[in-house]
């Protein structure tokens, strides 16, 4: 007589729930939704402290870099149903507008970054307004192909500065203004995104993900909305880009690079696609992996790719799905 | 003694063509306010594609389609529908990954809701949620807090009609709101049809149940092959030679 | 001087018929987008240099060996990656590219268990027959002659199978509607693994036939792919004279660049027309795609 087993899953922490509704009746119940949030809170608060030495915070706050671009892809594909692969893009604009108004005009950091950023959105959204109304392979193959097209723009026509770049670029007073900026913007980047797709244009967003007919033929211009949803994802690109420029103190073709296309959907599918806080997770895990293996040359790229096909194909829920899944529930085996 | 009743919607000699398949033939026909107006045919006469073109997501090859003296024809769905007239579709189209009231903040969000409905950012749930009671979804059974995909059929093709009534629309073109429901569900469905009419809300319905479609029509066109080939009240219609042969196939010649 | 930008535009041309033709059959016969296409390029030139400098192979049984092989690391990618992301196009593109990166890159890489990375211009494959004609115009190399001769044919075979044998045909059907095709009993798998690895072969093909003009080298992998793209996209989809004649089209603004503007130019135009074309008519030029698939 065979024993048969199956998986039991109870819930934990709070008695009354149900599909991601929470009554929550004790402070003990609040601490239990608190501790992640807090928890991630006081890592990428208290990490810079703790990590040994200036190259490792360094790596930290590119670590950042890719945190901000993961999120901003996982926004656009997890919560708005656009796929793009144009991370670079977004990097490279963000990085020579900064970049280019503190070497051209002089014009310092902290005003250089957030005109960047601000129009450096502005720029890629109206460049890929034309885009949105393509069905998704084809925003997406268009997305990956504008890195490309602009780095070899600006090498063939000699611009600012070509295959050598421009340097010096400006940078921040010290690692830790630097650091801690990067810190607090990935911190106000997972918390807003997540506060705004629970707000009712959130819903609207979800809503074109799963069905943009039926919200076309609810009155709502969905090109417009999209509109949004990629001026907020290049914001936040470009702002990735604007740091990159003036923490490496060097503008060039690089921060075209396939890297800053590829690097965050492997962050992401790692992380945990859907949940803005798993792909960052994925890029604090990943970039500074990466930096260990600097030493073997390209491998950093090899590692990419194989995390990325590996969780695709082994774990596609990802890290950060799995491990809530585990915090909020039991499971052991029991005999049937 | 009747009050001249203002047409809303006229569509003129509108034909569309798929490859060499012609949908839609020269079809002309006006609605006016506070009617019901029934679409019937065999399948495949071009029911959906009239919808379709209607309410722009399709454009039609030829004609026009007006709606109080507007010209509908050329704009794109989304601005059909904040001008007033919208639609259901054949197929249900929920979120499903959404609540059922919040599948309902979508056209509260839209520009024509915010003009109209004057809501704003955090009535909206309470709006949703009143509307899906007037649908007939049970507030005290929290049936409006179920996920759309939990949700029977019955419920989500209110579902449906309650997205359009968020809208405050002029006019709610139903595509075979009645089909693929169970007896009971259709019993349900046809007090919902006569509240909306008592308000004042001009419909058009697309239906193949031709039974309930009668009790609630006031007038009715028949399509076949993408023609209208008869127009009037249910009963004249169904006297129709032409409109039987096309239900029943010229074999057996009633 | 115009006759000769002509004659090189024509040889272009078929040069980029060569590097499409793989690229296109897997996307029309199974609808995967596979972007390892450039990486399985690259791979079999290296493959064949290595059996015929490393074993020692005669030149003909390098490139037999390493056709093969190539074929069966292409089938080895369906079977195992992206047999589990079919459907989602998305997916299947970041996947397929993903694997191109890890080829492509690791194959740069050195030190590792002794490991040297295939790095440099040292890489040459021969010609299969040395020496230059001398036309009334310009000189062309025999080897450029025989990469229009090998595209033709390559064409023709492409059209014969396609049309008039038993698995040809299954495999349009299952391109014009996988689910008709699935209740005929097709399997559509097994008919993905096929395409692959035909599909592999051919880019293989159009490695030992390209190549000898150069060198061998990972860069060219990302230009491939891109060319492939490229022609795929102008040219349309499900239409292999839209093929042909976008790679025409391409071969002739490219080898015009080159002449007028400079070679660097090049990359500009290529990116500029895919990203132009997908916007405007992503079905391609010629593409038989309805326009109703294209946007939301």
């Amino acid at each position: 007589m065979n024993e048969e087993r199956r998986k039991e899953r109870l819930d934990r922490g709070i008695k009354a729930r149900t599909e991601g509704l929470y009554a929550v009746s004790s402070w003990r119940e609040v601490s239990y939704l608190l501790a992640p949030r807090a928890g991630l809170i006081l890592f990428l608060l208290i990490a810079p402290l703790v990590v040994p030495g200036l190259y490792w915070q360094r790596v930290l706050a590119l670590a950042g870099v890719y945190a901000l671009l993961a999120i901003s892809f996982d926004f656009l594909a997890g919560r708005v149903g656009l796929v793009c692969i144009g991370g670079a893009f977004m990097v490279g604009v963000g990085g020579y507008i900064s970049g280019g108004l503190n070497y051209y005009l002089g014009l310092p950091v902290a005003l250089t970054i957030p005109v960047a950023t601000f129009f450096g959105a502005l720029i890629c959204t109206l460049v890929w307004l034309p885009c949105l109304p393509l069905r998704g392979v084809y925003f997406a193959v268009v997305t990956f192909m504008f890195p490309f097209l602009t780095s070899s723009v600006i090498l063939a026509g000699g611009l600012f500065g070509s295959t050598e770049g421009l340097s010096p670029i400006g940078g921040f007073p010290n690692i830790w203004v630097s650091i801690y900026l990067m810190m607090s913007l990935v911190l106000f980047a997972i918390f807003g995104l997540r506060r705004l797709c629970g707000e009712d244009i959130g819903i609207v967003f979800a809503g074109i993900k799963d069905n943009d007919q039926a919200v076309i033929a609810s009155g709502v211009n969905v090109t417009r909305v999209k509109m949004y949803s990629l001026f907020i994802a290049t914001a936040i690109g470009c702002f990735a880009g604007a740091f990159v420029a003036h923490f490496s103190g060097f503008i060039g073709v690089s921060l075209f690079a396939v890297d800053f296309s590829i690097m965050p959907i492997a962050a992401c599918i790692m992380g945990g696609p859907g949940t803005i806080a798993g792909p960052a997770l994925g890029a604090f895990i990943l970039a500074p992996l990466s930096e260990l293996l600097r030493g073997f040359g390209q491998l950093r790229v090899v590692l990419y790719c194989v995390v990325l096909v590996g969780f695709i194909l082994f774990k596609p829920e990802g890290l950060l799905n799995w491990v809530a899944r585990k915090y909020h529930q039991f499971e052991h085996w029991v005999k049937v | 003694m009747g009050r001249e009743k203002e047409v809303l919607i006229q569509v003129r000699n509108v034909s569309k063509f798929f490859g060499g398949v012609r949908a839609l033939n020269k079809v002309s026909f006006d609605l006016l306010k506070g009617e019901v107006l029934g679409i019937i045919g065999p399948n495949g006469s071009g029911k959906t594609t009239l919808v379709n073109t209607i309410t722009g997501f399709h454009k039609p090859d030829s004609g026009e389609v007006f709606f109080k003296d507007m010209k509908l024809t050329g704009f794109p769905p989304w601005k059909i529908a904040d001008l007033g007239v919208a639609r259901t579709f054949q197929i249900v189209r929920p979120y499903l990954s959404l609540r059922a009231y919040k599948n309902l903040i979508v056209p509260l969000w839209s520009p024509r809701a915010r003009r109209f409905a004057g809501s704003r950012g955090g009535d909206r749930d309470a709006v949703a949620i009143d509307l899906l009671e007037e649908v007939g979804f049970e507030r005290d059974a929290y049936v409006p807090y179920k996920l759309a995909s939990a949700l029977p059929l019955g419920y989500l093709k209110r579902l449906e009609l309650a997205r359009c009534l968020a809208l405050r629309p002029e006019v709610i073109i139903c595509d075979e709101v009645f089909s693929g429901l169970s007896m009971s569900e259709i019993a349900s469905m046809v007090p919902l049809i006569e509240r909306l009419r008592i308000k004042g809300v001009t419909l058009i319905m697309i239906e193949h149940r031709l039974r309930e479609l009668f009790k609630v029509a006031d007038k009715v066109i028949v399509l076949e092959f993408g023609e209208k080939i008869a127009e009037g009240i249910p009963e004249q219609v169904m006297q129709n030679e032409r409109v039987k042969r096309a239900y029943l196939g010229e074999e057996l010649g009633l | 001087m115009t006759m000769d930008v002509l004659i090189y535009g024509i040889v272009n041309g078929m040069t980029f018929v060569l590097m499409a033709v793989g690229f296109s059959f897997v996307y029309g016969i199974s609808r995967l987008p596979n972007f390892a296409h450039g990486a399985l390029y690259v791979v079999n030139g290296f493959i064949a240099w290595s059996f015929l400098n490393s074993a020692g192979l005669p030149y003909w049984l390098s490139i037999l060996l390493s056709l093969l092989i190539v074929s069966l690391i292409g089938v080895a990618i369906y079977q195992f990656v992206m047999i589990r992301v079919r459907g989602m196009p998305v997916s299947e593109i970041i996947v397929s590219f993903a694997i191109a990166l890890a080829i492509l890159e690791g194959l740069r890489l050195q030190g590792i268990g002794g490991f040297k990375g295939f790095i440099g211009p040292g890489y040459v494959l021969p010609r299969f027959i040395d020496g230059v004609i001398d036309t009334a115009w310009v000189a062309i190399d025999i080897q450029r002659l025989l990469i229009i001769g090998v595209g033709l044919l390559l064409l023709g075979l492409m059209w014969l199978f396609t049309h008039h044998f038993k698995m040809g045909l299954a495999l349009r059907a299952m391109a014009q509607h996988e689910r008709a095709a699935l209740m005929l009993g097709i399997n559509s798998d097994r008919m993905a693994n096929i395409a692959l690895g035909i599909g592999s072969a051919l880019a293989g093909l159009a490695a030992i036939t390209i190549t000898p003009l150069g060198n061998v080298n990972c860069e060219s992998g990302y230009s491939v792919l891109t060319n492939a793209i490229a022609v795929c996209v102008i040219g349309g989809l499900g239409s292999w004279g839209g093929t042909v004649l976008a790679a025409l089209i391409l071969g002739m603004a490219t080898t015009l660049m080159s002449a007028f503007g400079g070679t660097m130019w090049n990359n500009v135009l290529v990116f500029g027309l895919i990203i132009l074309i997908l916007i405007i008519r992503p079905s391609g030029l010629f593409g038989q795609q309805k326009e109703l698939e294209e946007r939301v």
